[in-house]
């Protein structure tokens, strides 16, 4: 029972950790290159819900300096994952990239095909 | 005028370090003409190591940190730049090795990049230097992930450019890894963030102490800890997690790899050394974490098992990228064993294994200007043909054995001391024999290159152009020279060492 509520009361801590541990699985386990960045994104946007989660106060209000406003939600950990969402999508992009190009080179994108034809390249 | 006297431009300089090379940057991207773009490059990759030795220099007088408030927000408020012994000394390096690559850059750019793409290789190598200063000058855990991730995202394209298919396999295989490992860090810095409420370095390391003595917050900042350390620890190809390193080290164009050999991973090893040191301190990683002894192990295992397989390679970029691994696990031996002594011969081989491998890297970029390849059968009796390129490749060889005379020497001597002040003896012993192998590997190209029949492809090389033999010749000259007068090395290393081993803010 109090391990029922532990696991209630933390469920999205819970939720992250399992996106971060598949995201983790599907990079190592997959052979397609796509694959492997789809992993590689869901492991990054985990993070986003790992800093989002402790900041969200519950009936906390925007941070205003007044009277009648005592508890607040501090918005920095948004504006960090606003950051961390610009380098994702920046890193997901390029990845791409990089495998339209390794398509183009070697015209496959599953990894085993490709160490077949390039064995050096492992 | 009034308003660009030296007096209103000097405090600004900790900035001006990573906003001169982000504004070269988007200045490159509106040329097309790839002569404009080399430079401007150049001319910005010049004005930074006067910048980082101004800033170096002044803090050494005053022994006091610079601090930046951007926007004038006080610290654990605003971001903040510091420049301290340890940064001052690691940007002077990362800055320096930026600058004298440039004049080689022209005609290996040339050679080896398409013309549509020239000026775009030069915004990525700015923004690329850009990224790597700004990862050594913040004082800001978060900040230090973004920049971090600039350099990464410019180095893959850096390194995806190169002319062999198997380079955008490399530079693929390096954003998987590079980017596990960024990942892993922001989990651990959102860790510490959650503990304390603050990301700055300074107002981190105060409010840990605190913080750690509460069981339930000492979980979560033991877990942190370990988090940045791995996450780290891929970024600086920390045996066993080197593996992305060779292949991208190979395949890149070569003046990316002379570049990122001797500052890439440095960055890193900074980063390390600075969240370790002086946010966690010393006394608290050791009491929680065996990460000392695990290091230390890594270290040695790196400094055997990449050198072994140097010598089994025929690729010379490869060999080199293997024993780059190697020479890694020298410094974080000496940052493992974290005595006076060790930090000094480490910090001390971060600009020593910088200037002794970009030599190299750029000795063989120039056979590969003039020959196409670097595999061995290839490049045999090349040292007929550019005796003044391999004469400097064997003196730089000659520092990376730590033959005594040379810079590589100086980095062992201390890190041997360092093992024997703390009672390691057969660490020492470990230190020498592992010296010996890269003496077989150096030697085994040294043969390769000045005592067989020069093979078809060299037959017909010449001498590289002056633009290459003279950078060449200034760091082969640095490694001679640093291996005789210490003071700009060891001496600003062992300021470093003290600093960080006090727990000195």
């Amino acid at each position: 029972m109090e391990l029922l509520k532990t696991f209630a009361a933390h469920y999205n801590y819970f939720i992250t950790i399992f996106l971060m541990i598949s995201g983790l699985f599907i990079v190592i386990a997959r052979g397609n290159l796509i694959k492997k960045l789809v992993g590689l994104s869901l492991f990054q946007t985990s993070v986003y819900l790992l800093y989002l989660t402790p900041a969200k106060i519950l009936g906390g209000t925007a941070p205003i300096y007044e009277e009648g406003y005592k508890l607040y939600s501090n918005p920095l950990p948004h504006v960090l994952m606003l950051t961390a969402i610009v380098v994702g999508v920046a890193t997901l992009s390029l990845g791409l990239a990089l495998v339209v190009r390794i398509k183009e080179a070697y015209g496959t994108v599953e990894e085993d095909e490709i160490f077949a034809k390039d064995p050096e390249a492992e | 005028m009034n308003a660009l006297s030296w007096g209103a431009v000097e405090p600004q300089l900790p900035i001006l370090l990573v906003v001169i090379p982000l504004l070269g940057a988007l200045l490159t991207t509106f040329l097309r003409n790839s002569f404009m773009a080399w430079l401007v490059a150049t001319v910005v990759a010049f004005t930074l190591p006067f910048i980082s030795i101004h800033l170096l220099v002044s803090v050494l007088e005053t022994g006091q940190p610079i601090v930046y408030k951007i926007g004038n927000w006080e610290a654990p408020f605003g971001i903040v730049y510091r420049v301290d012994q340890l940064s001052g000394y690691v940007l002077s390096v990362i800055a320096i090795i930026g600058a004298v690559i440039m004049p080689f850059a022209r005609r290996s750019v040339a050679a080896e990049i398409e013309e549509r793409a020239r000026s775009w290789y030069y915004t990525m190598y700015l923004l690329c230097l850009a990224g790597l200063l700004g990862i050594v000058i913040t004082g800001d855990a978060f900040n230090a992930f973004v920049f971090l991730e600039i350099s990464s995202l410019a180095t893959y394209v850096l390194i995806a450019l190169g002319k062999n298919r198997r380079a955008l396999l490399a530079a693929y295989q390096y954003l998987i890894m590079g980017t596990i490992g960024a990942t892993l860090y922001v989990i651990g810095v959102g860790l510490l963030y959650v503990v304390t409420g603050t990301l700055n370095f300074d107002d981190l390391a105060s409010r840990l102490s605190a913080a750690i003595i509460d069981p339930g917050q000492r979980n979560a900042v033991v877990t942190a800890l370990g988090f940045i350390v791995v996450g780290l620890s891929l970024k600086l190809a920390l045996f066993p997690m080197h593996m992305w390193l060779p292949n991208a080290y190979a395949y890149a164009p070569s003046f990316a790899t002379a570049f990122l050999a001797g500052t890439a991973t440095k960055a890193a090893i900074y980063l390390l050394v600075r969240v370790v040191f002086s946010v966690f301190g010393v006394g608290m990683t050791l009491e929680n974490l065996p990460i000392g002894e695990v290091v230390i192990v890594l270290s040695i295992a790196a400094m055997f098992l990449a050198s072994i397989s140097a010598v089994f390679e025929t690729n010379a970029k490869r060999m080199l990228a293997y024993s780059s691994v190697a020479q890694i696990g020298y410094i974080t031996l000496g940052i493992a064993i974290a005595n006076q002594a060790g930090m000094t011969g480490s910090l001390a081989h971060i600009a020593n294994h910088a200037i002794m491998k970009t030599a190299l890297f750029l000795a063989l970029g120039a056979v590969f200007y003039r020959v196409g390849s670097v595999l061995y059968s290839d490049i045999s009796g090349i040292g007929r043909k550019m005796p003044l390129t391999m004469a400097a490749f064997a003196v730089a060889g000659l520092g990376l054995m730590g033959t005594p005379g040379t810079a590589g020497f100086i980095s062992k001597w201390y890190l041997a001391v360092a093992a024997i002040d703390d009672g390691m003896y057969s660490v020492v012993f470990l230190i020498v024999a592992s010296s010996l192998i890269s003496v077989v590997y150096i030697g085994r190209i040294t043969e390769v290159v000045w005592f067989r029949e020069p093979s078809k492809a060299a037959a017909k090389a010449k001498e590289a152009p002056l633009s290459m033999l003279i950078p060449l010749w200034l760091l082969v000259g640095a490694t001679i020279y640093l291996g005789f007068d210490t003071r700009a090395t060891v001496g600003t290393a062992s300021e470093a060492a003290k600093m960080l081993l006090e727990g000195v803010q």
